[in-house]
């Protein structure tokens, strides 16, 4: 009874499976924080300059994907695509939604950090003959970088891990896989452990990373 | 060559800041504009570099309409430098690299050149020693000269200083001042707002005393500071002498 504890019918094959689960978890969170800052830095940028009447639609659009849990997202955008007869498979549409509702967080961070940037230092800017375009490339996207990066890196971790929601509509990532096995070997304690330490494992290089930038740019402050 | 400035009105919404000021700045010349808190001064320096609109009037900066249509301002730009109060360091970059960015940027400089005129300025400012570090380790007054070598590194022709030492410890006034001591020296146009009447008085060829948005009394300083006509002029001078 007591070596029942160190046995397992937890095989190789097991782990294969669980790490090809951990690629489609590391594709998915790719293209939806690649979208997902992309589409953030436009409309943060848009929110940040431009009147009233573009901002408040921007804004209250964006705030549906911020509101209405992602669940519930990605099994209405799955009914939608079938509804209008768009082939997409459920990992795109997973990529799609997962990207959108990054970007409404991340449209957040992109128009703050901007916004941080005192007007002042970019009146310093333009008064040195430097261009309205060159104040944002060289001046207030470098600055506000380093305001937002914080924010950035924690939503990019929350993603990764909001990416297992995707199994909903069909898609065996991470811990659908996991899950998988534990239906056949019954030991959800081994199994999840396993499937924990591998996100632990992708997610610490990119908190690392942050870590890093934000301490060499802190010694500058 | 001149700065001239024809009967500018300014507001702020319903709030008119400059009501009517004329003046004219002659290459070489060095003007300063005294005056209490939100008589308008700030505000005339930033409408000629066009950094403010203004509601009526015109200036022209040798020739050229600031506010006319299709003024490239960022091209006029190049030769009015101009120093806040607050000296607005751009805080990711060195010291050097603040100093390159227009000549680079703007100038189109290489990356040696901008850097030539980057080291020889900040030599001229008396910061050879810190160009490799970041704003953030330099005190109040080395992060104002290191402003005033930022603007001088695209070779302009009038230097504006906007209450350069208002945000500065006491204690680092002098060694602004001298640096602006040194640039009149040589002879650059300047316009100083300024609540340094001594410097004022020892520096400029003419001094400007705005009062309610408009130019009270402007003259020599031995007339102006010494010896002044207006009782505006001589209340605001006992006020802060």
């Amino acid at each position: 009874m007591f070596s029942s504890l160190f046995e397992t019918s937890f095989s190789a094959n097991d782990l294969m499976f669980m790490l090809k689960g951990a690629g489609v978890t590391l594709m998915l969170t790719f293209w939806a924080v690649l979208g997902g800052t992309l589409l953030g830095v436009v409309f943060g940028v848009i929110r940040a300059i431009s009147p009233w009447w573009v901002n408040a639609p921007l804004g209250a659009v964006l705030d549906v994907f911020r509101s209405i849990p992602l669940l519930i997202q990605l099994v209405v955008a799955n009914s939608f695509k079938t509804i209008v007869g768009i082939h997409w498979s459920p990992f795109t549409v997973g990529c799609v939604v997962l990207a959108l509702y990054m970007s409404a967080y991340c449209t957040e961070i992109v128009r703050s950090g901007f916004l941080a940037v005192p007007t002042t230092t970019r009146r310093a800017a333009r008064s040195l003959g430097l261009s309205w375009r060159q104040d944002l490339t060289e001046i207030v996207f470098p600055i506000a970088l380093r305001v937002a990066l914080p924010s950035w890196i924690g939503l990019t971790l929350g993603v990764m891990k909001d990416t297992a929601m995707v199994w909903w509509i069909g898609v065996v990532e991470l811990l659908r896989s996991s899950q998988v096995i534990v239906t056949r070997i019954q030991e959800p304690l081994f199994v999840l452990s396993i499937a924990g330490l591998i996100y632990f494992l992708m997610s610490f290089p990119i908190a690392r990373l942050g870590a890093r930038l934000e301490k060499r740019w802190r010694e500058n402050d | 060559m001149s700065i001239e400035i024809q009967d500018v009105h300014k507001a702020f919404g319903s709030l008119e800041v400059v009501k009517g000021v004329t003046m004219t700045v002659e290459k070489g010349e060095v003007v300063s504009i005294i005056g209490g808190s939100g008589s308008g001064k700030s505000t005339l320096l930033m409408c000629i570099n066009g950094l403010e609109p203004i509601n009526s009037g015109r200036i022209l900066v040798d020739g050229t309409d600031v506010h006319g249509r299709g003024t490239d301002l960022n091209k006029l730009r190049r030769k009015i430098g101009i120093v806040f109060q607050q000296w607005n360091a751009f805080p990711h970059l060195t010291v050097l690299e603040n100093v390159m960015l227009a000549p680079r940027k703007v100038l189109g400089k290489s990356k040696a050149e901008a850097e030539a005129i980057a080291v020889e300025k900040l030599a001229r400012v008396g910061l050879s020693e810190k160009i490799k570090v970041y704003p953030s380790k330099l005190s109040g007054g080395q992060q104002q000269r290191m402003a005033i070598a930022r603007a001088l590194a695209m070779s302009p022709d009038y230097m504006l200083f906007d209450e350069v030492t208002s945000a500065l410890d006491p204690q680092l006034v002098g060694e602004v001042l001298d640096t602006m001591r040194l640039l009149s020296s040589e002879g650059m146009t300047m316009i100083v707002v300024t609540h340094e009447i001594a410097f004022a008085r020892e520096v400029s060829n003419r001094v400007a005393f705005f009062h309610k948005g408009r130019i009270h009394e402007i003259g020599p300083p031995a007339q102006v500071i010494g010896n002044p006509r207006e009782p505006e002029t001589i209340d605001f001078l006992k006020s802060v002498l």
